[in-house]
């Protein structure tokens, strides 16, 4: 039920994630979800795309600095406090998020975020058996 | 103009006197020379096997020269010509490969180099009057604890601070009414620039003199400095093999720094060939130190680039003059006044997994003060994701280079292949800042 996101590392030039975006959109390669972690001169963009081995592939082929990591797609109800109640879960079983960030579109009443955990694998069982819904890679394609 | 000497007879003595002196001192600095392993078979193979064997002074282009990598390969003992007993100090810096030199002192040595300070300070017109503020860093660096001493001996009143803390140095500086300061011409830029900040204004400072070194600066930078805070700058030349400052120093006339010649035998040659050249030539400074015990060095080669000034001064010292330090024979980088080789901190990076092999030093101004950045790429193959292992990496490479260079680096990550490579000899030193 893990999601594999891209980081990639990228120095802040102009034009850099224009470059990525270019580089992912020629390649008919879809983007789910994005954020940018950002420092002084360089920010590590974080993507979860529809075929990720295979962008990872091109990537690197241009030389970017990427790497794969396991994330955790989780759907929160689309009201006042459903991000609350799923954290309360999380806390609730010593789960750590790293960092977390949202989808770019809504699957309908219902919002999509990226999770990153210390131990996805404990959160998913977590998550799953207090009926919180995770989005598999499947799923997303049909997103 | 007021000429004070400290010692008249000394100073303005007649130069065929200096020179039977040279020659006196050359032969018992050959024979301490003799005493140290290095010396001894150095020596030995250009026919120098006691001083006797030094009958004139141009026996000394027998004598082969002497470079920091003797010094290093010298390291710790291969240059002490005395009992350890007998040292009283030592100073030692880092050198370009990480191997350091040492400087040993005797009670003696220590006070010939005191001398020369109180010999310079009191050839810029100031005395027991002033209140000196010592702005130099102290330590292994010669530059602070060298001015001190000379300046307790003149009977100053020495407030021994230390390089930086700017508020604090207003502070001082308004408090006691320093007279004068030892500083970096890029620190009295910066001091400047801060005294509004600090609350303090010009007229609630009494400063008259500072003494610059520790950087190359330009006249104008000098000019600067002196119309900023309405004084006299004087120029201070010397290098920790030569004890440190002391070696030259400006008289009140500022026309040149003079060579204390009865300590050392100043001689200027070609880098390439290593002929002699004439006064008003600019050369590499060869430097003889003529009465130090514990570590004797003859004809070191400083790889400071200067010119020796034809003519006297209207100060009456006979000790000849040479014009500020205009460059360097090696790659050595002087940053705020600590010097830095690209070769430590490539030897930093080497070591570093997460990088790549390619970097670049740039140096720029930042205010008036210089900046160090260190760019670097990383290793692809040793990207985690996150972006707390690239902070952690920066923050790593950060503290062993300020462990090995003695100063704050700005580290810039990038990616790699996008700094400039090249084919045969890299120029991985951009230098941005201002040129002399």
């Amino acid at each position: 039920m893990k999601l594999i996101q891209i980081s990639i590392f990228l120095e802040n030039k102009k034009g850099r994630l224009l470059e990525v975006c270019s580089l992912l959109g020629e390649n008919k390669i879809n983007l789910r979800a994005l954020t940018v972690a950002e420092s002084d001169n360089f920010g590590v963009l974080r993507l979860v795309v529809d075929k990720p081995q295979e962008a990872t592939t091109i990537l690197k082929a241009k030389g970017f600095v990427a790497n794969l990591t396991e994330i955790v797609a989780v759907e929160v109800p689309d009201k006042p406090g459903g991000l609350a109640e799923v954290l309360r879960i999380l806390s609730k079983h010593n789960i750590n998020v790293e960092y977390m960030y949202g989808f770019l579109e809504r699957a309908s009443t219902r919002a999509l975020l990226v999770f990153r955990f210390d131990n996805p694998d404990t959160a998913i069982e977590v998550l799953k058996a207090n009926k919180i819904r995770v989005v598999g890679q499947k799923d997303m394609r049909a997103l | 103009m007021e000429v004070k000497y400290r010692d008249k007879k000394i100073e303005t003595i007649d130069r065929g006197a200096l020179k039977a002196l040279q020659l006196k001192r050359l032969r018992e600095t050959v024979r301490y020379a003799l005493k140290t392993p290095f010396y001894k078979s150095r020596l030995k193979k250009s026919g120098i096997k006691s001083a006797a064997d030094i009958r004139k002074l141009d026996d000394l282009n027998r004598i082969p020269f002497t470079t920091k990598d003797d010094l290093r390969e010298c390291y710790p003992t291969g240059l002490l010509a005395v009992p350890m007993k007998d040292v009283i100090r030592l100073h030692t810096s880092s050198g370009t490969t990480g191997i350091p030199t040492v400087i040993y002192h005797t009670r003696g040595d220590i006070d010939v180099w005191t001398e020369l300070l109180a010999r310079s300070i009191v050839a810029t017109g100031a005395g027991k009057e002033d209140i000196f503020q010592n702005m130099m860093s102290y330590g292994m660096f010669t530059g602070g604890l060298g001015l001190h001493y000379g300046a307790e001996r003149v009977g100053m009143t020495v407030i021994p601070m230390g390089g930086g803390n700017t508020k604090r140095q207003v502070q001082l500086m308004k408090d006691f009414g320093t007279t004068v300061m030892h500083i970096t011409p890029s620190y009295a830029l910066h001091i400047y620039s801060k005294l509004e900040e600090c609350g303090v204004s010009l007229k609630d400072l009494k400063l008259k003199k500072a003494y610059l070194g520790a950087e190359p600066y330009s006249e104008n930078t000098r000019k600067k400095i002196e119309s900023l805070y309405h004084i006299d700058a004087y120029n201070s030349y010397g290098l920790s093999e030569m004890n440190g400052p002391g070696v030259a120093f400006e008289c009140v006339y500022k026309t040149g720094m003079h060579c204390w010649e009865d300590t050392y035998i100043i001689e200027v040659i070609d880098p390439k060939t290593c002929e002699p050249l004439p006064d008003e030539k600019e050369g590499e400074l060869v430097l003889t130190n003529l009465t130090r015990r514990a570590t004797p060095l003859l004809r070191y080669r400083t790889r400071d680039i200067a010119c020796i000034y034809r003519g006297p001064c209207r100060c009456g010292r006979t000790h000849r003059r040479i014009s500020r330090i205009t460059g360097r024979t090696d790659d050595m980088l002087i940053v705020n006044g600590v010097n830095v080789y690209p070769s430590q901190i490539e030897a930093v990076i080497m070591r570093i997994p997460e990088v790549g092999t390619n970097y670049q030093i740039y140096l720029e101004k930042e205010g008036t003060l210089d900046k160090l950045v260190v760019k670097v790429e990383i290793y692809s193959k040793l990207f985690s994701g996150e972006i707390s292992q690239i902070e952690a990496l920066k923050s790593r490479i950060k503290d062993e280079l300020r462990a090995s260079i003695v100063i704050n680096p700005v580290v810039e990550l990038h990616e790699p292949g996008s700094l400039p490579v090249f084919e045969g000899k890299a120029k991985r030193v951009v230098d941005a800042r201002a040129k002399l």
